[in-house]
């Protein structure tokens, strides 16, 4: 695919986004970021550079702290009362955590899918245009038809349901609902796609489109996957970090880690010793 | 130990099977302990339906002479002014006697026949009448069919709840009222026809005058303030609640103080509306709209607990979906949590205004109990409700009271029946998947 596939309706006011996406490979970046739960403190000073056009898994054992990094990088787990964060994290050299940020916007940028698909209670098409309509990223209903079309056809779902745009989209099969889900998030043209686990509630040949999907949508977005599968980690990611007990162990090119990983707890955990 | 078997009992195949037919036992006899209780239950509504029912069925007739009475314009109208004052102070009750008179062939001389004659029509002819001519000043000196109103004791006699068999002395029709009675019967002239009145009179010392319409039109307006003021401000405390609020200790109270709210008998609720409502804020007594308010503040923690429920029933993966695209916490909760929540809130608030229909005890305590002949034309007019209304009814004790205090059970019933088949509906109708 070429650059220009890159959805062509209006975008948020974004300084310079566009060229950053071609010039500078970094996105993200955190810095010694803990994060708190009440009194339990579930990060421990984790540094993490999330580079674009690129897939970044999360790896490690259940508790260990990826899915509330995941959370940290759109400020979802400012949803939780008692969740409290130290440490920065930027996107686009803008710290996300600033006063001056608004969270809302943020979201726009850095879009969400979740683990269980959760489409909205309305049609498939009012799934996709809630976004866009929220955020008034068109000006008609042509505009906005065009988003909703291109949406679905980049989450690969257009030409399942280009037909019963109208019915629920709680009515779709598993898989189908996870990628409207993705169509919904891709709708509002962010430019980091944070996935948690979104496949652990599908079947393998769910999962295998999925994943077919998350690599087309590297060529234009940002992604950070946080998966259970270390054989997913490995197919579809760039780039994997080993988060151990709250503590990113290890963070390298994906086939580095999986095939010469440099921790002895990485080395346990993808050889299956423990997990 | 090298021995992992885990040292059980083993039970031979007679054991085995002895205990499985007591268990079977068992959960028969708790079926069967279930299916007794319902029908137990079952039984008592039924008893309380039928006792109901038969009791007030004939309220819903009222007996009535079919006569056609001369409306004389010299008594009526006698210099032809046309004026409605004089219309209205005219003498309507010698009009409806001189035409029972004739129907019957009185004797015009006669006192006590007269007076007999007399006993056989309502007082509320006079009403009906009036108001058939000032409706319609064109009927003066026409002959026109009226329904007069039988006397309550006529209509409790044609009803059968008053016996023949009494010695004359000592029943409220003589023997002359009886046989004309009869004999009007057999001409069908007097007959037991559709009680309209029952919905369309005020209060009466009168049974056969006395109806629901200042009643219903009381209950009517306190529902709308129930609704205008309890609706919104409950969804709002619950959103705020579920969605906004800091869990602290102030919330909990909070909390524990809506739930214990909902459990407060509701006369301290009329004693809280006297004292705030009517003594510090001056608002009229038995005015509809602080029944309104009151029931207002006792339907609140019902509304808010059920508001809660269902909020809290959304689940979060929709409201994070919708924060994951970008929508504010207000949005989510307006586009999303809220239309899921409709269900829910609308079976709750159908249910707490079912509530405040059928409560009596506040409105005792701030002056709904009162004798309210003109039907209430807003909020602020003295008015009475419908429970209240069945309470004063089962005070009196005339016969024709007594089937009035069942029929506007059945009215109340009826209303409260259509209510909560409401709420079904709605909740049918709204009810989404995810």
């Amino acid at each position: 695919m070429m650059n220009d596939t890159r959805m062509e309706f209006q975008t948020m006011e974004q300084p310079m986004a566009a060229e950053q996406m071609r010039n500078d490979t970094l996105k993200m970046t955190a810095r010694d970021v803990d994060v708190f739960y009440g009194a339990k403190q579930a990060l421990f000073g984790v540094n993490l550079d999330i580079n674009n056009n690129e897939v970044t898994a999360l790896i490690g054992p259940s508790g260990c702290g990826k899915s509330t990094f995941l959370r940290c990088l759109n400020r979802m787990n400012d949803t939780i009362d008692i969740a409290r964060i130290e440490g920065e994290i930027k996107l686009d050299d803008q710290d996300i955590y600033d006063r001056k940020i608004d969270v809302v916007e943020l979201r726009a940028r850095v879009g969400m899918v979740f683990q269980k698909p959760n489409p909205f209670p309305k049609s498939i098409y009012e799934n996709v245009a809630y976004g866009p309509r929220i955020h008034g990223l068109a000006r008609n209903r042509t505009e906005l038809d065009d988003i909703v079309v291109t949406s679905l056809r980049k989450a690969s779902l257009y030409e399942e349901v280009k037909d019963r745009l109208d019915e629920p989209g709680t009515g779709l099969s598993g898989g189908q609902q996870q990628r409207l889900c993705i169509a919904r998030t891709i709708a509002v043209n962010p430019e980091v796609i944070l996935m948690d686990e979104p496949c652990s509630a599908l079947d393998p040949i769910a999962t295998a489109r999925i994943e077919e999907l998350i690599d087309e949508l590297r060529e234009n977005f940002c992604i950070v996957i946080v998966t259970h599968s270390m054989q997913q980690a490995a197919r579809v990611s760039q780039r994997t970090a080993f988060f151990h007990l709250g503590k990113l162990v290890e963070h390298g090119e994906t086939q580095e880690i999986f095939t010469n990983p440099r921790d002895q707890r990485t080395h346990d955990y993808i050889t299956g010793r423990f997990g | 130990m090298s021995d992992t078997v885990i040292p059980v009992h083993r039970l031979t195949a007679d054991e085995l099977s002895a205990r499985t037919r007591r268990r079977y036992a068992a959960e028969r006899r708790f079926r069967y302990y279930g299916i007794a209780a319902l029908s137990f239950a079952f039984f008592f509504l039924i008893v309380l339906f039928a006792s109901i029912v038969s009791n007030g069925w004939s309220a819903f007739v009222q007996s009535s002479f079919a006569i056609a009475v001369k409306l004389d314009r010299t008594v009526i109208d006698p210099d032809n002014t046309g004026d409605p004052n004089v219309i209205r102070a005219a003498d309507y009750t010698k009009l409806a006697r001189q035409a029972l008179y004739e129907r019957l062939g009185v004797d015009a001389e006669s006192r006590p026949e007269r007076r007999d004659a007399n006993g056989l029509l309502s007082r509320g002819v006079d009403t009906q009448l009036r108001e058939a001519v000032l409706g319609d000043p064109s009927l003066i000196g026409q002959t026109v069919s009226f329904n007069l109103l039988a006397n309550g004791d006529v209509d409790a006699l044609l009803k059968g709840a008053i016996s023949r068999d009494v010695p004359e002395a000592n029943r409220q029709v003589n023997d002359r009222q009886v046989a004309w009675a009869d004999r009007m019967v057999e001409e069908g002239v007097l007959k037991k026809r559709f009680n309209t009145g029952l919905f369309t009179f005020g209060a009466s010392s009168q049974p056969e005058t006395a109806g629901l319409l200042v009643a219903i039109v009381g209950s009517f307006f306190m529902m709308v303030v129930v609704v205008l003021l309890a609706v919104p401000i409950g969804v709002a405390a619950a959103v705020y609640l579920e969605e906004f609020a800091p869990r602290n200790r102030w919330t909990d109270l909070i909390e524990v103080n809506i739930n214990n709210l909902a459990a407060v008998p509701s006369i301290v609720f009329g004693l809280l509306g006297l004292a705030v409502f009517i003594n510090f804020f001056g608002l009229p007594r038995s005015a509809s709209l602080v029944g309104g308010l009151v029931l207002t503040l006792m339907t609140l923690p019902t509304i808010i607990i059920a508001a809660r429920a269902a909020i809290t029933a959304v689940p979060p993966s929709i409201r994070e979906g919708a924060l994951g695209v970008g929508a504010s916490k207000m949005q989510a909760i307006t586009h999303h949590v809220l239309p899921l929540a409709l269900p829910g809130i609308m079976t709750g608030t159908i249910i707490g205004l079912v509530q405040a229909l059928g409560e009596t005890a506040p409105l005792l305590m701030i002056g709904l109990v009162a004798f309210v002949v003109d039907v209430p034309s807003t909020p602020l007019d003295p008015a009475t409700a419908l429970p209240v209304q069945i309470y004063m009814w089962a005070t009196s004790a005339e016969r024709g009271f007594v089937e009035r205090t069942a029929g506007a059970t059945i009215v109340l019933l009826g209303f409260l029946f259509v209510m909560n088949a409401a709420a079904v509906y709605l909740r049918k109708r709204f009810e989404r998947r995810w």
